[in-house]
Formats: C-alpha cells, sequence, structure tokens
C-alpha cells in the first residue's frame, strides 16, 4: 500500500514535476523505506547484502547506550546539583530527554538540510554519512550551550569539512569532531569551565535550578584536576561527594552528553566489533597507546601536571577518550586505511590523547584533538604503508636484473 | 596420489604446493554434480569478438559463406594471422553489427560435419604458432600485462595453465578432461618450447591425469579465486615491469593436444547449466559459441520472476538473452532471479537468514547452507567508505584500494608502482561483490587497462 502510494506520488518528483527540486528527499526516502531495483549493469552479477545505510544505522544503534545514558545523567546531575532529595528513574530520563532532544533536532535539521541540498544540487543520491554525524555531534558536547551555537558550528563543519571536498567518502577530518572544535575554540566560554556541563535549569516543570553562585562547581573530572595544585587528585562530584573510579566508570560525572560512561562506551563497541562494522584494529591500539603513554606518564608523575598522577586505567574512564577510541578514531573515511596504518594511526591516537590531556593544563580533554591531529595525518601514514608494497615491487625487479 | 613419472625424479622430491588463504566460496543454490552430459545439439552458434579483449576484428567470410569448422571467420587488424575461426561447419547466417558498424557476432548455421586439417611441425615453434594463430586456439590464450589475446612476437616469460575453475557454481573441468592424458602431453610439450621460462600446470589435489615432465606441477588449495590463473602466477612467479606471461585453461591445452595429435580443431564443449533458478542443473555437451536456448529449455523454474541468464558464473560472467550464446571462456550457463520485481521493505535492516553477506552484521546467514542471490545491487553507488574490505578478498600482494584510486587517477607511473601489470579484471571480482559502496570495479579496471595499453604502446 505505502509502495503504491510513493508510485502514485513519485511522478511530482521527477524532472518536470512539480516538486522537482525536492528529489533528492524524496529518493532517500523512498531507498530508504525500500530497496533500489538497480541491478548490476556490468561486472558481478550479485552483490552482498551489506550496503552503506545499513552500516550507518549500526553505527547509530551502537551510539543508543551512550545516548540513553546521557540522558539519565543530565538529569541525575541537575537534580544532584540543585540539592534534590529523591531521584525519581521516570522523571530524569524525561528531563534529559527533554534537554537533548532540540539539540538533535536542530543538528540533523540543519546536517541534512544542507546534505539535502548539495544532493539536489550536484544530482546525487543523499549520502547516509550525516546520520550518524548527526547524532553524534550532541552526544559530544556539553549540554548547555545554546542551539543557535550548534546549528552554526553544524553548518559550518558540514559545508567546509564535508561537501567541499566531494561530500561523504571525500572528507579529511571528522566532520562530528570538527563541529566540536569549532565550538571549542569559537566559543571557549560556553564549552568548557564549571558551567557549561551540568543542565541548570527546569524543563517543563521537571529538574531543579542549579545555582553555582552557592560555590557548587560542575566541573569535570578532568576539569578539576588540571586546577588542582599537586598530590594525588581527589576528585569531587557537583554536591561535593567524592567521586568513585565506579561513578566515574559507569558515567555518573560531569561531562559531555554522551562521552561519561565507559559501561555504555563499551556496549557500543561490542556491537560494532560483533558486528565486523568498527575496525578493531584501530580501536584495540588506540586503547593500547593510552594505556602505554599513560603508564610513562604516571610513572614521571609530577606536581606540576597534577593529570599525571591518575593511573593509566582512569585515564581510560575519565574524559572523552573511551568514546573518542570507539567511534571517532574508527571512523573508516578519516582513519588509516591500510592494515598496519591502522595499528600505528590508533598507538597514536592514544598516546597523544594523553600527552594533550597531562601536560596541557589549560585544555584538558585531547582526546578531541589527538584524533583530528591524527586524521590529519592518516594519509601519510597510509602513503609510508603503501610505499613498503612499492618498494617491495621494485627491490623484486632489481633482484631480477641482477641475476640476469 | 602422485605416481612416479618414469622420466622426472624431481617431483618424487619436491611436490609444488599453494594455499590460498584470503578470498571467498560463494555457497550458491543449483550446483551441477557431475554425470555424464546429455547430448545437446546446437542449432545455432555464433562467435563474438567482444570476448577476446585487445583483438581487432577484421572480417574474411560474408553472409551466405559456407565454413568449414576451425576455418577463419575474423582476424585480427594489428596481426592478420591471428584468427577467430567457425566452432562448426555450416552457413555463416547472420553478420550482426552494432554502433559504427561494430561487429557483435558472426553467426552460423550448423550442416554437415566438414573439418579444416592443419599441419603441425612439432620440431620447430614458429610452426606450432603459425598452427595456434591459424586455428583460433592463440586467441583463446591471454597475456598479462592488460589481460588480452597474447601480442604476436612477444616471447612469454612463463606460461601459466589453470586445471581448475574455482568460480561459484563451476563446471568440473577436471573431470571434463579425464582420459585426455595424451591431448595434455602433447599441449603441454608444444607449449613448453615457445617460452625460455617454465610451463606451470596447477591443479586440485585430485586431479584426474598426471602434470607432464615438462611442466612443473602445483596443487592450489583454498577459496576463489584460488582458480584464477593470475592469482596463481602473483604467488608462483609474480609479473614484473617489461615481463610477459600467457595463461590459459587446460581445456584450451587439450584442444591443442587434439590439434597436434589428429590436425583437427575439437569444438565439443560440455556446459554446466547451474544457478538458483534452473530446475534441475546438469551438464550439456554442446559445441562451443552455441545458443543457449536448447540449452535451456524446460529447465528454468517457472515462477513468474523476471530472470538473468549469463553465460558464465555470477562473478565474471556476460550477461545474455535468453537468445543469446555461450561466450567464451566460459562452459557455463548460470540463471539467476533478476529481482527488479521485487519490493523490499527497508530491506537495509533486515536480519533474515536468506540475506547473502560476508558481514557478521547479517547474525542468521550461518544457518542458511545455500543462497539464491538476485542481480539487484541491494545499495546505492557511493564513494569508497569502508576501508580494508577488498584487501580480504585479492589473495596477490596487490593494495587494490590504492590501486583503483590510481586507475580512476589514471596516474601511469602508480598504477606501475602498485603492479597494474599484474591484474586483469576478473582478479577484482570478489572485491566488486563485498563493496558495501558498490561501485563498477571489473568495469574500471578494465577501463584502465585498456588506458594504459593506448598511452604506452
Amino acid at each position: 500500500m505505502l509502495r503504491k502510494y510513493l508510485d502514485r506520488i513519485k511522478p511530482n518528483f521527477e524532472p518536470g514535476g512539480k516538486f522537482q527540486a525536492l528529489h533528492s528527499v524524496f529518493d532517500g526516502l523512498e531507498t530508504f523505506l525500500y530497496t533500489p531495483r538497480t541491478t548490476s549493469a556490468s561486472g558481478v552479477h550479485v552483490h552482498d547484502s551489506l550496503d552503506s545505510k545499513r552500516i550507518m544505522i549500526i553505527v547509530v544503534l551502537a551510539l543508543m547506550p551512550c545516548l540513553l545514558f546521557g540522558m539519565y545523567n543530565t538529569g541525575y546531575q541537575n537534580l544532584l546539583g540543585s540539592h534534590a532529595t529523591s531521584f525519581p528513574f521516570w522523571s530524569i530520563m524525561a528531563y534529559g530527554f527533554l534537554a537533548i532532544l532540540p539539540k538533535i533536532i536542530t543538528t540533523y535539521v540543519v546536517g541534512l538540510g544542507i546534505e539535502f541540498i548539495v544532493a539536489q544540487w550536484r544530482k546525487e543520491e543523499i549520502q547516509e554519512g550525516f546520520l550518524v554525524t548527526g547524532i553524534l555531534i550532541p552526544l559530544i558536547c556539553p549540554i548547555e550551550p545554546p542551539l543557535w551555537m550548534l546549528a552554526v558550528a553544524t553548518a559550518f563543519s558540514v559545508i567546509f569539512v564535508k561537501e567541499v571536498f566531494g561530500g561523504t567518502g571525500y572528507n579529511i577530518f571528522n566532520v562530528a569532531l570538527v563541529t566540536r572544535a569549532f565550538l571549542f575554540f569559537a566559543y571557549p566560554a560556553s564549552m568548557s569551565g564549571d558551567r557549561a556541563f551540568i543542565s541548570a535549569n527546569p524543563i517543563c516543570g521537571l529538574g531543579g535550578t542549579v545555582n553555582f553562585a552557592d560555590g557548587i562547581s560542575g566541573a569535570t573530572p578532568l576539569g578539576q584536576i588540571a586546577t588542582m595544585s599537586g598530590g594525588v587528585p581527589e576528585i569531587k562530584n557537583i554536591a561535593g561527594e567524592a567521586v568513585s573510579n565506579w561513578d566515574a566508570f559507569l558515567g555518573l560525572i560531569p561531562g559531555s552528553f554522551g562521552e561519561t560512561s565507559t559501561l555504555c562506551i563499551l556496549i557500543g563497541a561490542a556491537l560494532l566489533l560483533v558486528s565486523g562494522i568498527a575496525s578493531w584494529r584501530i580501536m584495540l591500539s588506540v586503547f593500547a597507546g593510552g594505556l602505554i603513554a599513560g603508564v610513562v606518564v604516571n610513572w614521571c608523575a609530577t606536581p606540576l601536571y597534577p593529570a599525571s598522577y591518575l593511573s593509566p586505567w582512569q585515564q581510560l574512564i575519565y574524559g572523552g577518550f573511551a568514546f573518542a577510541a570507539v567511534f571517532m578514531a574508527t571512523d573508516p573515511v578519516t582513519a588509516a586505511r591500510t592494515g598496519v596504518g591502522k595499528y600505528i594511526y590508533g598507538v597514536l591516537v592514544g598516546v597523544i590523547a594523553i600527552i594533550i590531556r597531562v601536560y596541557n593544563n589549560g585544555y584538558p580533554e585531547g582526546a578531541m584533538l589527538a584524533v583530528l591531529l591524527m586524521n590529519a595525518f592518516a594519509p601519510l601514514i597510509d602513503y609510508c604503508v603503501v610505499q613498503t608494497n612499492i618498494s617491495r615491487r621494485l627491490n623484486r625487479l632489481k633482484a631480477k636484473a641482477e641475476k640476469s | 596420489m602422485i605416481i612416479p613419472h618414469p622420466f622426472n625424479h624431481y617431483h618424487l622430491i619436491m611436490e609444488n604446493t599453494l594455499t590460498v588463504k584470503r578470498g571467498l566460496d560463494l555457497s550458491i543454490e543449483g550446483s551441477a554434480n557431475w554425470s555424464s552430459p546429455q547430448d545437446c545439439p546446437a542449432s545455432l552458434v555464433a562467435v563474438t569478438p567482444d570476448d577476446f579483449p585487445g583483438f581487432l576484428p577484421k572480417l574474411e567470410v560474408k553472409e551466405g559463406d559456407t565454413v568449414s569448422a576451425g576455418s577463419p571467420l575474423m582476424h585480427d587488424k594489428n596481426n592478420e594471422d591471428i584468427k577467430l575461426v567457425a566452432p562448426v561447419s555450416g552457413t555463416v547466417t547472420a553478420i550482426i553489427r552494432g554502433e559504427r558498424r561494430k561487429i557483435e557476432r558472426v553467426e552460423m548455421t550448423p550442416r554437415g560435419n566438414d573439418s579444416r586439417s592443419f599441419n603441425i611441425d612439432l620440431a620447430l615453434p614458429e610452426s606450432i604458432i603459425a598452427a595456434l594463430k591459424d586455428s583460433g586456439l592463440w586467441a583463446e590464450m591471454r597475456q598479462r600485462p592488460y589481460d588480452i589475446v597474447p601480442v604476436a612476437d612477444r616471447v612469454p616469460r612463463d606460461i601459466f595453465v589453470t586445471a581448475f575453475d574455482s568460480s561459484p557454481l563451476a563446471p568440473d573441468l577436471n573431470e571434463q578432461v579425464r582420459g585426455k592424458q595424451k591431448q595434455i602431453d602433447a599441449g603441454i610439450k608444444a607449449l613448453s618450447t615457445l617460452t625460455p621460462g617454465k610451463v606451470y600446470v596447477s591443479t586440485r589435489p585430485d586431479a584426474s591425469f598426471q602434470v607432464p615432465a615438462e611442466a612443473i606441477h602445483y596443487t592450489v588449495t583454498g577459496p576463489h579465486p584460488a582458480g584464477n590463473a593470475g592469482v596463481q602466477a602473483a604467488n608462483i612467479a609474480p609479473i614484473n615491469k617489461g615481463e610477459t606471461i600467457w595463461t590459459l585453461s587446460i581445456l584450451t591445452v587439450a584442444s591443442l593436444g587434439e590439434l597436434i595429435l589428429t590436425g583437427k580443431r575439437d569444438f565439443s564443449a560440455i556446459v554446466a547449466v547451474t544457478g538458483p533458478e534452473v530446475g534441475r542443473p546438469y551438464y550439456a555437451q554442446t559445441v562451443q559459441g552455441a545458443a543457449v536456448k536448447p540449452l535451456l529449455e524446460g529447465h528454468i523454474v517457472e515462477d513468474e520472476r523476471h530472470h538473468r541468464i549469463i553465460s558464465g558464473n555470477i562473478l565474471t560472467g556476460t550477461k545474455i538473452s535468453k537468445d543469446g550464446f555461450l561466450r567464451f571462456p566460459y562452459r557455463q550457463v548460470t540463471v539467476i532471479a533478476e529481482g527488479d520485481d521485487v519490493d523490499e521493505f527497508m530491506g537495509w535492516a533486515s536480519i533474515s537468514p536468506s540475506k547473502m553477506s560476508v558481514s557478521r552484521s547479517f547474525p542468521f546467514r550461518m544457518f542458511h547452507k545455500k543462497f539464491s542471490p538476485d542481480a539487484r545491487i541491494l545499495g546505492g553507488r557511493r564513494a569508497m567508505i569502508m576501508s580494508g574490505e577488498y584487501d580480504k578478498m585479492m589473495p596477490m600482494d596487490i593494495m587494490p584500494e590504492y590501486l583503483l584510486k590510481a586507475i580512476g587517477a589514471r596516474d601511469i607511473d602508480m598504477m606501475e608502482k602498485l603492479g597494474i601489470y599484474e591484474v586483469a579484471p576478473e582478479d577484482f571480482a570478489l572485491c566488486e561483490y563485498v563493496d558495501p559502496s558498490k561501485i563498477e570495479i571489473q568495469k574500471a579496471v578494465r577501463e584502465g587497462l585498456d588506458w594504459l595499453r593506448k598511452e604506452i604502446e
């Protein structure tokens, strides 16, 4: 029935139809609902069932635990900061849902809008890449920055990081991370400090008011450590109580919306690895790199850099490290593409993330910059790996020439 | 079992094996089990010059001419001695031309049993070469670089003979050459005089014939594309820039042997009729280039679906109509559903066990033993997104992604450096199959090879 309806309205979207300007939108919707009937015109006569839609949707699914937990944590932090005495689950979830919904809508409307326009303009099919980017952006940003900032940053990175390079598959930098970097450098006051990570006001009658004038600090654990004067760091939550490693692992700490829960990130990682969508080489080597760097900085711990007192495995559960390892570094388009290159790329992401975090007190979160930096170096790493293949071939020729 | 050869102790000392690790055996419904082939005389036969890349056809016959089996129909504009010949005796009934008068095919109606005789002086390599060119067997070989009919006057470094077909639902070549030991011996012996290097023969472990002493025997295990001569060459003795190798099938070797022993060409062909849309897959006895209609009559499942008839296998074969002809080099016809009549709601979200995929994101595919795929590309064409997918399907020291990018950029230097001279489109067939971005890879490689040859020569 739906098929018949689509077939009936389809002519309107063909060239010459009433809504031909919306052709790409209609085509996107139609191919989303029904597998296209296109059959192979050259080469192989059968194709594998995996396509880019499925790949993207699996990544979105893998992000769901983080999204749901982010809702809970946002509501929880608000209640904790407003000295609430009871923590009813459903009202916490409702608060978090209402806090994040406008952000998700904003990024999708802005990003998909640009994608639709570009697809129409280039007369291409709509690419699915933004399905993932659109959900990643709200997850890696603090909850408080206003919607207009998010819209500006999303538009900037979709246009200048993706579309000018040719669209999905051609970008050099991870679009979601550039959005966050843009926000961070354009509006630093709204993106860090002790207020950005806590949703401070009631929404639709839910939640309470967090009064920062009371001397309450909603700073992230890494933010707190960066401003300490030395010694073994003590991390406190918004209510002034000590934060246990268990809290940090579960994610009941202030932080970017979807990045706090290492547990939920690991659930997502399991889905990505079991389905074979993300590269285990990259994921494993980012964690390995982080651990190695964590051991080294901990071994040379100095009061000058308080974060160096964190134990190596604590480095992995705080901040955006785990999220970057699982969802950001593994973006196949911007990561290294060769087998060996993936190991090198991953280890360097892990090491650089910890180095930036520890040795730059002004900027406690290093994972984002580490991934962006390695995005820039990934082609170079691949170049070197490809060169080994090339020189093997040349040596073969030389050895042969010498023999004869 | 290896039978000691009276003159060749080398084989007893050293057994060459090649284990192919990367690749994929697709498990498709409708394989033909070997049984004695059903007789299926051809009513119409055609020769299609497109099946012989690098061969520029110039007609030697006109409509109405009488031909005998083995007499020339066309020659190559670059070298008049290289011929395509009539596989039957009879009359040329039609010469079909396409755009710009390009010769699509020459159709013949078989009549009688006239067969042309050839004379070969086995002591003279030139005589063997002349016979190969004149009898149409030269055109059945391929050379690398470029995967084309061998260029005349270029001496091959080595010759690679593949004695099995590893592609999906492939015909059993081993059974087809059973009992042709004499022909194979004669063919290999003749080939070995044409190269200063070696003749390599690759078989599965259970070869039905003894590889003669003039050749080096490799036993190959592992999934498709293990049967591709190019894959075997890449793992046994890879091609360097400036070198040429010839590749051919054991069937062509047997034909050459027949030519040497009897002075006549043997055009008979045993064809596997396979595929999920074939009711009872079987082997048919017919001739090369025969019309497929009699082979398929009464064998295609009547299920109201649109069908795609492929001369060859589902990875590299040629799409033909139901009035089409067997195309070289295939001894196979596969019928699958076209799929353009299917409405699949949100197919990308399906976890149905009948979805064929190498991806673990289809967890229930394990419960399915054999698949009946259709010809849909099952997605939309995209830029290359996933990385490392092609590598798993390429058992050669080639970086497919980078070679394809160099081909796309028409960058001669990079193409050479990344091994363009070692590959043929068929080596990329599985990459194309698994590609979630649905890129037309074999087409790109073929166009790249043709372009490169034009630029360089």
